[in-house]
């Protein structure tokens, strides 16, 4: 069984959703975001790293800051795999999902890019701009190489092309919670929401879906029947915070995470 | 790499979006999966519908201004000598610029959607002022994406903007320029697409935005197809067809028309930005052999670093000001059926002076990297030769850059 399933089992032990957590490759700088990683691992049960992109198309201002100041300290495709190596060397059980715009994993080359991810030991992948079912191939790839393709449906996706994407899914599959790009204010009611969510649990109940845009500290709560929830602008906004007030990032993101689980737990 | 006879270029993709099996394609979110197939579903009906096709052209003709002008610059073929110089003002269509078409053909859309609000993105500021335009003649909200670095170099298209009520909403990261205003106005549309048209502002972004702009400034070579056979009494033999190139479809509509011409007879080039001389952040990836990438949404060729990240360009001409290419001109070039070349800033800027010397015309700093192209080969060329160029924005946005460079108006 992979580590994903494996995670997302263990939480319904627990009866909570799973806490995945996100942040950007080398933010602020490469050794701050190993030890964010590294740190709020021990609240968080699967961890997502973007690895950059000066164009994201679907980003809001907080994961942009993030991006660009990462970028500026001169990150690149190789130090994120870095990262992701010395993360997985210290935690080995822990799922590492990589995130990120196609061109990136384009110009390294397909095959090439899922090699490098093995050898990271990464577990999972998210291309926000492929879609199915322009991802299917690469989702086959994926498979062949076991890691996770996580498919990504919104509350755009019809109900027939849901099926068809849940059909194609691996372990997990990713909800988005909203029309928006990440980080912009919950502009649905969770009611609304939980209920999209749930038309996806009917089509297949056993797929682990996550729901993940917008939610924050205030929010998570509510989504405490679900399979898994994803925080990852307000996690940004926090390094953001800390450096301008001149205090640890790493601490202080710690103190966050370790805050968002408590809420579900 | 083949151009296919009898299929209008525009067509000539595969199911998945591409043309030549890799330029184009849809790299979308999710999210705008389902908007973008309403587009396309929408368009492809609209395009076969009679009445639609009778109301773009009525305001096509009573609005935009058809045809634009078609004239022999005889002062400059004379001083030059070798090939006749002619020229297409289309900086003549309401407005001053080629971008009208793409704008009144998306409003109309917009309205046949039942969507209130219009967005759409801008460099020169010709695309965001014709939006203004449009949405205003239509009767739609508009917001306007635009590069901080551009509001300040193109401030008449800004004003003419806001005259027409419309929103500039400034952007502030990366190089603050039209690349930057394309991924901001793309991350507005994922947020609203439920109740917001997007207008791309050329022939790039996803599939159906360079579809939609290439079907509707090809209004430009219907036009001159009909005026070159009036001025010869047919097609003469050597024909060369000249366009500056920023995303590409002013270029695009210039040439459609013509596409299943031998080159011999007609040939296709495309001049796109080369920056200041001294300069390595062109804005020529069709002359400078850049790699095939992704950027906002399509394949083609762009610049960008060995990792994928999009390199910053430098350009006089802020609508030039890009580091991709529609795929149309990624195709059109792997087929050889166009011929692309890059002129600097300075060219450009001498070709202005040249030709606003000898003719009444004002070309803006886009045509005067074509002009540029056009005073370098005429001369090498016999006098059956007729060189054509389409001077397709107006010099009046770019009087603070021309003050500032040539000391004098
Ligand atoms: C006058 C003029 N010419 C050319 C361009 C370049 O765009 P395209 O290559 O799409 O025609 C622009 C873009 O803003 C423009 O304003």
């Amino acid at each position: 069984m992979s580590s994903i399933n494996l995670a997302f089992k263990h939480c319904k032990k627990e009866k909570r959703p799973a806490l995945i957590t996100f942040t950007v490759a080398g933010d602020n700088t490469k050794k701050n975001s190993l030890k964010i990683l590294n740190s709020i691992a021990k609240y968080a049960d699967i961890l997502e790293l973007s690895f950059l992109h000066n164009c994201p198309i679907a980003d809001g201002g907080q994961i942009q800051n993030s991006t660009y100041r990462s970028l500026r300290n001169g990150t690149t495709l190789k130090d994120t795999f870095k990262i992701a190596k010395k993360f997985k060397n210290n935690n080995p059980n822990k799922p590492l999902i990589l995130m990120g715009y196609y061109n990136l994993i384009y110009q390294n080359g397909e095959n090439n890019f899922l090699k490098n991810c093995k050898m990271s030991k990464v577990d999972g992948l998210i291309v926000v701009d492929l879609p199915w079912p322009e991802n299917k191939n690469f989702a086959k790839k994926c498979k062949k190489m076991s890691i996770n393709f996580v498919q990504l449906l919104s509350p755009t996706t019809s109900k027939e092309r849901m099926k068809k994407i849940i059909k194609d899914s691996h372990d997990m599959i990713y909800y988005i919670s909203m029309l928006s790009t990440t980080g912009g204010k919950l502009k649905v009611p969770p009611k609304k929401i939980l209920e999209n969510y749930n038309k996806i649990k009917k089509i297949n109940k056993n797929k682990n879906c996550v729901i993940g845009f917008g939610i924050t500290n205030k929010s998570i709560k509510s989504f405490k029947n679900s399979d898994g929830v994803v925080v990852g602008s307000e996690i940004c906004k926090e390094i953001t915070k800390s450096l301008n007030n001149r205090q640890n990032p790493v601490t202080n993101v710690t103190d966050i995470v370790k805050k968002l689980r408590k809420k579900i737990s | 790499m083949k151009i296919k006879k009898n299929i209008p270029l525009i067509d000539q993709h595969d199911k998945n979006g591409f043309w030549g099996g890799k330029f184009g394609g849809s790299f979308i979110p999710e999210t705008l999966k389902k908007p973008v197939e309403d587009l396309t579903i929408l368009f492809e009906k609209l395009r076969k519908d009679k009445n639609f096709i009778k109301e773009r052209d009525y305001y096509f003709k009573n609005w935009v201004g058809a045809p634009t002008p078609f004239f022999k610059l005889r002062n400059l073929t004379n001083h030059l000598g070798g090939a006749e110089i002619w020229t297409k003002v289309v900086s003549e269509a309401n407005g001053g610029a080629h971008k009208i078409y793409n704008a009144t053909v998306h409003c109309l859309i917009a309205k046949k959607a039942g969507k209130k609000y219009v967005v759409g993105d801008t460099g020169a500021g010709y695309a965001g002022k014709m939006l203004s335009m449009a949405a205003k003649k239509f009767g739609l909200k508009c917001k306007i994406f635009m590069g901080a670095k551009d509001i300040e170099r193109q401030k008449p298209n800004c004003d003419a903007m806001r005259k027409n009520g419309a929103e500039i909403v400034p952007v502030y990261t990366g190089s603050q320029t039209l690349v930057d205003a394309v991924s901001e106005c793309m991350r507005y549309w994922v947020s609203n697409c439920d109740t917001t048209h997007m207008c791309v502002g050329s022939t790039v972004g996803p599939n159906i935005f360079v579809k939609i702009c290439g079907w509707s400034t090809s209004q430009i070579s219907r036009e001159l197809f009909i005026q070159i056979k009036k001025e010869f009494g047919g097609i003469p033999k050597k024909i060369k067809l000249l366009n500056c190139v920023g995303g590409g479809s002013s270029s695009f509509g210039f040439w459609n028309e013509f596409m299943h011409y031998n080159k011999k007879q007609i040939e296709f080039v495309g001049i796109e930005a080369g920056g200041p001389i001294k300069s390595k952040r062109h804005a020529a990836p069709l002359t400078y052999g850049s790699k095939i990438g992704i950027l906002h949404g399509a394949a083609q060729y762009v610049n960008q670093d060995i990792e994928g990240q999009i390199e910053e360009t430098e350009s006089i001409s802020a609508g030039l000001d890009y580091p991709g290419v529609s795929p149309l001109h990624c195709f059109l070039k792997d087929a050889k059926r166009a011929r692309y070349t890059a002129a600097s800033d300075e060219e450009a800027l001498k070709a202005y002076v040249l030709v606003t010397k000898f003719e009444k015309i004002r070309p803006s700093l886009e045509p005067s990297h074509a002009f540029a192209e056009a005073i370098k080969l005429a001369p090498k060329l016999s006098n059956d030769t007729v060189i054509i160029v389409n001077s397709c924005g107006d010099a009046h946005k770019d009087r603070d850059i021309l003050k500032q460079r040539l000391g004098k108006l």
